[in-house]
């Protein structure tokens, strides 16, 4: 059963049809989809969604859907980290990672949005879908596609990553590559789509995409024990997540799964892209588009489609914004990943960096629970840390090598709480002599 | 050689269907002014009440987008492209 009744202009409030549309005719105002909560109210509640399978898809009465066909069942429903080895480097009491660099099929929290997006292009009786990509979405869109039956059309800069351009080709889909800049890509994307009638899931299909994301709030929520957090600290691209994460914990509480309460949401941008950031630092909330540059590949949008909404939602809830160089968000993701063991993809980084920035300037007390999106996997942006990798040793396969690896300190203590152990076997503080001159870590030899 | 404005379709009702459009200007002003005068419904809907462009517009001359450059004051000449295309998308 179906909650949605229609879509609703978000600047002039007129009111069409559920369809393959974004645009409002009279006002070019971007299109929302409009639910009945009175109905909701009544029907839906913690029990329904604790009832349910361990997905996105839990909380289906509050995506556009309008049948029971769910293309992408097993999306979302990732891993809220209680992070306490990351709070104590960062001088917090209480945080959480939100883990979708896990997310099902294809690592990151656009899984979410492209299984509401073909659900929805599947209802519409679309057979091709596409999309305008940095690299995240193409992979989901090209994954998720091939597995539902769905001819594709992916466009993408160029000069993407290796790992996003492999990781979207080796679905056997069409990728197009472009010379230019995802903000060209997505230009290109919207004439495409106009003269085709494609599925493309953030041009035309849009409204219903953007819905998916919502889920990464009303999972926090839950995972949470059906609380807000105080602060969530989202990445920015376009900057529709960072609202639709509002939009979820607001959708909630209207229905009484959460108490009222305010939830401060903060923005994170890489400094070479940082049109959000500057709107909300300047006051204005008014985007002035920037040519990007950033190794922070999947934020590089530098017209956001949702900035000015993610401005706005930024400083109505309270919140702040920040950008951080790539040198700190390379920081980030090593900080991260060697507190949490959580690799990161380098949006992620940006997000801890941004988050350190606003927890030592005040905008996040130290005392108050804060959750961090972390949106996508480190494996796919290796690229960024290649330069800065630390060398490992390359020993012979010989125990003196090894010993020589480890500094004097660490060969004494290992052997000292050997021989104080009951010995299960050979012990092996009788094994071998340390030789009389050890060389130092360093003289490992780093990999080529 | 005039320049070229391409419609998306969400407009193309008060273009009477038209794709692209032929006008003549020296700034992307004066071609949005061409544009509104002879078709009267679009005024209002591609510029704000001090001729600004509004939020939801993207406006691109020869494929740089006019925020980017003098807004509507970027100049144009003969053989140019206009494209205006609704700005939310992508992300």
């Amino acid at each position: 059963m179906s909650y949605v009744s229609g879509l609703t202009c978000r600047e002039c409030a007129t009111e069409y049809e559920t369809a393959p549309r974004s645009i409002c005719e009279e006002c070019f105002g971007p299109l929302e989809v409009a639910y009945d909560y009175d109905r909701l109210r009544r029907t839906f509640g913690r029990e329904t969604v604790a009832a349910r399978a361990r997905s996105m898809w839990r909380y289906r009465e509050l995506l556009p859907i309008d049948g029971d066909r769910i293309l992408g069942q097993e999306v979302g429903y990732t891993p809220l980290v209680s992070a306490a080895r990351l709070a104590g480097r960062l001088g917090v009491d209480e945080l959480y990672v939100k883990n979708d660099a896990v997310n099902f099929p294809t690592l990151s929290f656009k899984d979410r949005v492209v299984s509401v997006a073909l659900t929805k292009a599947r209802e519409f009786g679309m057979t091709t879908v596409g999309c305008a990509s940095t690299g995240n979405l193409a992979n989901s869109v090209a994954a998720q596609g091939v597995r539902h039956g769905f001819d594709t059309c992916i466009l993408v800069p160029e000069d993407l990553e290796a790992a996003k351009i492999l990781g979207t080709t080796v679905y056997g889909v069409r990728l197009v590559g472009v010379a230019g800049d995802y903000d060209q890509v997505n230009r290109l994307c919207s004439q495409i789509a106009d003269r085709f009638g494609w599925g493309f899931v953030n041009v035309n299909l849009r409204p219903f995409y953007g819905e998916g994301s919502k889920t990464v709030g009303f999972e926090i929520a839950e995972q949470l024990g059906w609380k807000r957090p105080a602060h969530v600290v989202c990445c920015m691209a376009g900057g529709s997540l960072l609202t639709k994460i509002g939009k979820g914990f607001d959708e909630l509480t209207r229905l009484g799964l959460i108490d009222e309460g305010t939830t401060r949401l903060h923005g994170a941008q890489p400094r070479g892209c940082n049109p959000i950031v500057a709107a909300v630092k300047d006051g204005s909330g008014e985007i002035r588009p920037v040519k990007a540059r950033t190794i922070a590949r999947s934020l590089a949008i530098g017209n956001p489609a949702d900035g000015y909404y993610a401005a706005r939602a930024i400083r109505r809830s309270g919140g702040f914004a920040e950008d951080v160089t790539d040198a700190e968000l390379v920081d980030g993701i090593r900080l991260l990943a060697e507190t949490e063991g959580i690799f990161a993809e380098t949006a992620g980084g940006v997000t801890v960096a941004a988050a350190r920035k606003l927890i030592a300037s005040g905008r996040i007390p130290r005392h108050e629970p804060i959750v961090l999106v972390i949106t996508g996997n480190g494996l796919k942006t290796t690229d960024a840390l290649v330069s800065t990798a630390a060398a490992h040793p390359i020993i012979e396969p010989r125990l003196d090598a090894f010993e020589r690896v480890l500094s004097d300190a660490a060969v004494e203590a290992a052997l000292s709480k050997a021989s104080d152990a009951p010995p299960p076997g050979p012990s092996l503080s009788t094994s071998s002599g340390r030789p009389a001159t050890a060389a130092p870590p360093s003289s490992g030899r780093p990999l080529a | 050689m005039p320049v070229q404005v391409r419609i998306p379709s969400v407009l193309r009702r008060q273009t009477e269907g038209a794709e692209s459009v032929l006008l003549e200007g020296e700034t992307l002003g004066d071609i949005l002014e061409g544009l509104e005068t002879r078709y009267e419904g679009l005024r209002g809907k591609l510029r704000g009440p001090r001729g600004e462009i509004r939020r939801f517009v993207n406006i691109y001359v020869n494929d740089s987008d006019v925020r980017l450059l003098d807004g509507s004051t970027t100049p144009v000449t003969d053989g140019d492209e206009v494209i205006i295309i609704p700005a939310v998308a992508g992300g």
